[in-house]
C-alpha cells in the first residue's frame, strides 16, 4: 500500500487552524456545549489542544465512541476464558489486550500461558484458522460500524473456504442507539454533536436525520485531523447561531451521504441487529451486531458458550459517567493516582481512544 | 502499586502476589523502567547503576572505560536494512558511544534453537562481521548454547562491549542544564516500522528500511572537535519520547520539543498514520539525541552533518528550568501537550 502524508499535513496547517479558531471564538457569544462522539476525535482534541484554541466559552463533552471502553465486562471475561481454554487461539486487535476484565486482562491471560494473538485485520484470524486446522480460532470482534465490514468479510471468507474452526465473538456496536439515549436524557446539556467520520464513511448520514430532528440538535459529521475537528465545531456553532438542527457533512473528502454500499451490504449479509450491553451505559436496544442464524457456526457465543459469573465494576471508577459525558476524566478521584495506564481501574484509561487515557497522555498539568 | 489494592483484581502489573512478567515489561516504557527501578537497581545497588545511563563508566587503573551489554530477540530475524546480527553489533557499539567511549571489543553469546538452519546462522554471523568492521570493533570472546526445539525463537544473541573514554567530559543526563538544546542525528521511526512491516507482512510503498547503523564515528567526531557534549542517548525502544522523559527525570529539568522540527520520512509518517502510532515513540537503531549548550548547537550540527549517519541532523527543542521531569511538545498547530513515557509497546488502534 502506498503511504504518504500528502492528504494529512494539509489538515494540520497552523495558519488555517488559528483562523478557524478565531472564527469559533467570535461565534461563542454565549457558552456552548458540544459532544464529540468518537474517541479518535477526543484524542485529536487533547493532542492538538483544540479546547485551548477555542477558548473557555466552549465545553466539549467526550462521548462513548471508544469501542474498547464500551465492551462489557462479561464479554471481556468470556474472551479471557476462551484464551485460557486449551486448543483455542483468541485473536484480538492490540488495544483490547490491556483492558481489564474482572480478573486480569488478555495480556495477563497470555502471560499465564493462554494463546492470545494480536491481529491487524480480521482476515489475519481467518488465515490462522486455515493454517492450523486442528486448532480453534476465535476472533474478538470489537468496534463500531467502522470495523463491522471487515469482520463481515472475515466470516464470508471463512464460509467460502468452509472453515470449521473459525468463529467470532461479537462485541460490535452501533452508534445511533447510544447517541439517541444520551440526547434523550432529561439532564442532557449537549447542544450539538460531532459525528464520527469513519462510522459515517460506512453507514452514510441517513441514520442521523431522525436524531437531529427529534432532539433538535445539529449533527455535523467530521474527521480526526485538527482542521476537521475545528471545522466541525465551527459548522455546529454556525447552525446553533442560525437556529438550525440539521445533519451536515463536514468530512466530504471521505464520507458520502449514502455511505459505502458494498461495506454495508457485507454487514447486512452477515450480521443482524441485537440488543447489547454497553459498559457504563447498560443494555441499549438494537445497539449491537451479532452473526445471523445462517452464520451461527461462526458465532463464538453459540459455539463456545461461557457461563460467566456476573462481573462487578470497581466502585471508585466513574467510567460510566465519563462515557455518558456527564463527568470529565480529571474530575475522577482516582485519575492519575490510583488509576493510570499501567494500573487502569476502567477501560477509558487503557484504550487508544479512551478519554481518560487522552487526558493522562496529553494534558500539561496546570 | 498501593498495598490496599485488591490482589490481582485490577492490576495487570507485577506486585509480589503472583503476578507474572508480561511482554510490556520489555517494551521500553514505564513497565520496563519499573522493573529496573524496583527490582534490579535496589538488588545490585551501586553508583554506576544509579547513573541510569546506557552503560557503566569505570575507572580501571590508568584507563577509563565504558562497559555495556544488550540482548537481541528481534522477530523477524531478517528485515529490510539489517538482521539480528547487524543489530547485535550496532546496538552495543551505540550504547558505548552514548557513554562517550570509543568502542573497542565485543563479546557475543548465541542461544540457538535446535533445528535452526545453519545457513541462516552463517548469514547472521556474516552480518556481525561486516558490522564489527564498519564500527571498528573486534569480537574477542563468545559462547554458544543450544536449547530444544520449541524452547527458543531460532536464535537469540547477547553482546557485551567495552570502549575507551579518552576525554574528561561527563556525558550523562545529570550534566543536562537549562539553556541546553536538543539535537537529533536524523529522521525517526524507520527501524520500528521496518520491523513491524516485515513481521506483519505489511507492504508499504515506498518500503521502509531500518536505520540500523553505528553511531560511534559521529560521536568520535563531535569529541574530536572539543564540543561540550552534555548527554547522548540512542533512540531505541520507546523512541525519542522515552529518551526525552528519562533524561528530563534524571536531569531534573524540563524539555520542550517542536513537533514540526522533528524529522520523519514521509513513508514512515504515513505508515504511522495508518497504524495509529506516534513516530516519537517508534524505535530507531541508528539515531541519537545529542544535548549541548545552545552556543555549541551550530558547530555540533555542522559536525554531525559531515557524517553518513548524521546527515539529517537538526535541532528539535531545548532544555529549561521548568517543572522537573516534564516534557512538552508544541503540536503541528502550535498548541502544547505533554509527552509521557509509553506504557509498554505502542499497539495499533482499532479504527
Amino acid at each position: 500500500m502506498r503511504v504518504t502524508m500528502e492528504y494529512v499535513d494539509a489538515f494540520r496547517d497552523p495558519a488555517l487552524a488559528h483562523a478557524i479558531a478565531g472564527r469559533i471564538r467570535e461565534r461563542l457569544k454565549t457558552p456552548r456545549t458540544l459532544m464529540e462522539i468518537c474517541g479518535g476525535q477526543t484524542h485529536a482534541i487533547l493532542r492538538y489542544g483544540i479546547e485551548a484554541l477555542a477558548g473557555p466559552a466552549l465545553t466539549l463533552v467526550h462521548g462513548p465512541g471508544c469501542p474498547v471502553c464500551v465492551t462489557p465486562l462479561a464479554l471481556i471475561d468470556h474472551a479471557i476464558a476462551l484464551a485460557r481454554t486449551p486448543g483455542v487461539t483468541l485473536c484480538s486487535f492490540g488495544d483490547m489486550l490491556r483492558v481489564p476484565g474482572s480478573s486480569g486482562d488478555l495480556h495477563a491471560a497470555r502471560a499465564a500461558g493462554g494463546a492470545v494473538r494480536m491481529v491487524y485485520s480480521p482476515l489475519d484470524a481467518v488465515r490462522l484458522a486455515r493454517e492450523d486446522p486442528a486448532g480453534e480460532v476465535v476472533l474478538f470482534a470489537v468496534g463500531f460500524e467502522t470495523t463491522a465490514p471487515t469482520h463481515a468479510a472475515a466470516v464470508l471468507a471463512a464460509a467460502r473456504e468452509g472453515l470449521e474452526n473459525f468463529s467470532l465473538l461479537s462485541a460490535l456496536v452501533r452508534v445511533p442507539p447510544a447517541l439517541d439515549q444520551l440526547l434523550a436524557a432529561p439532564d442532557c446539556r449537549i447542544e450539538g454533536v460531532l459525528a464520527a467520520g469513519h462510522v459515517c464513511s460506512v453507514m452514510g448520514t441517513a441514520e442521523y436525520l431522525p436524531l437531529a430532528a427529534r432532539h433538535r440538535v445539529p449533527i455535523v459529521v467530521t474527521g480526526f485531523e485538527p482542521l476537521d475537528v475545528l471545522c466541525g465545531i465551527d459548522r455546529c456553532l454556525a447552525q446553533l447561531e442560525a437556529g438550525q438542527a440539521e445533519v451536515e457533512n463536514a468530512y466530504a473528502r471521505v464520507v458520502r451521504d449514502g455511505g459505502n454500499a458494498a461495506a454495508r451490504d457485507a454487514v447486512e449479509a452477515v450480521f443482524e441487529v441485537v440488543d447489547r450491553e454497553w459498559r457504563g451505559l447498560g443494555v441499549l436496544p438494537a445497539s449491537g451486531l451479532a452473526p445471523r442464524p445462517k452464520y451461527a457456526r461462526f458465532d463464538a457465543a453459540r459455539r463456545h458458550p461461557c457461563a460467566a459469573a456476573r462481573a462487578q465494576e470497581p466502585g471508585v471508577c466513574i467510567a460510566g459517567e465519563i462515557l455518558r459525558g456527564r463527568r470529565r476524566p480529571d474530575e475522577c478521584a482516582a485519575f492519575g493516582t490510583r488509576c493510570t495506564p499501567e494500573h487502569p481501574l476502567g477501560a477509558p484509561m487503557v484504550s487508544g481512544e479512551g478519554a481518560c487515557a487522552a487526558y493522562h497522555r496529553y494534558r500539561v498539568p496546570a | 502499586m498501593a498495598a490496599h489494592e485488591p490482589p490481582g483484581a485490577w492490576c495487570p502489573l507485577p506486585s509480589a502476589d503472583g503476578a507474572q512478567v508480561q511482554l510490556a515489561h520489555g517494551g521500553g516504557g514505564r513497565l520496563g523502567l519499573d522493573l529496573v527501578e524496583r527490582l534490579f537497581r535496589p538488588a545490585f545497588a551501586n553508583p554506576w547503576l544509579d547513573a541510569a545511563h546506557d552503560g557503566a563508566v569505570l575507572d580501571l587503573g590508568q584507563a577509563r572505560i565504558a562497559f555495556t551489554t544488550d540482548s537481541y530477540v528481534v522477530r523477524p530475524l531478517f528485515f529490510p536494512g539489517g538482521d539480528i546480527g547487524t543489530l547485535a553489533v550496532h546496538g552495543t557499539v551505540n550504547d558505548l558511544a552514548m557513554c562517550g567511549a570509543r568502542p573497542c571489543h565485543l563479546s557475543a553469546g548465541f542461544i540457538l534453537e535446535e533445528g535452526f538452519p545453519l545457513g541462516d546462522l552463517e548469514t547472521i554471523v556474516g552480518s556481525m562481521r561486516a558490522a564489527a568492521q564498519r564500527a571498528g570493533v573486534t569480537l574477542v570472546t563468545g559462547d554458544t548454547k543450544v536449547v530444544e526445539r520449541g524452547r527458543g525463537d531460532g536464535v537469540y544473541v547477547n553482546t557485551a562491549g567495552v570502549g575507551l573514554i579518552e576525554h574528561d567530559l561527563r556525558i550523562a543526563p545529570a550534566a543536562v542544564h537549562a539553556g541546553d538544546v536538543l539535537l537529533v542525528s536524523g529522521d525517526l521511526g524507520r527501524h520500528g516500522i521496518a520491523v513491524m512491516a516485515a513481521r506483519e507482512d505489511l507492504d508499504f510503498t515506498p518500503p521502509v528500511t531500518s536505520d540500523c547503523a553505528p553511531l560511534a564515528d559521529a560521536v568520535g567526531a563531535l569529541l574530536a572537535r572539543g564540543l561540550p557534549l552534555h548527554c547522548l542517548r540512542d533512540l531505541t525502544r520507546g523512541g525519542l519520547a522515552a529518551a526525552l522523559v528519562e533524561i528530563a527525570r534524571a536531569a531534573g529539568c524540563a524539555l520542550h520539543v517542536e513537533r514540526r522540527a522533528v524529522p520523519v520520512a514521509d513513508n514512515v509518517a504515513g505508515a504511522c498514520e495508518l497504524l495509529g502510532l506516534d513516530p516519537l515513540f517508534v524505535a530507531n537503531e541508528g539515531r541519537m539525541l545529542v544535548v549541548v549548550p545552545a552556543e555549541a548547537a551550530q558547530a555540533a550540527l555542522a559536525c554531525l552533518r559531515e557524517s553518513e549517519v548524521g546527515a539529517g541532523a537538526v535541532q528539535i527543542g531545548s532544555v529549561s528550568g521548568g517543572p522537573a521531569g516534564q516534557v512538552t511538545v508544541a503540536s503541528e498547530i502550535g498548541t502544547v501537550r505533554k509527552l509521557e513515557l509509553p506504557s509498554g509497546e505502542q499497539l495499533p488502534r482499532i479504527c
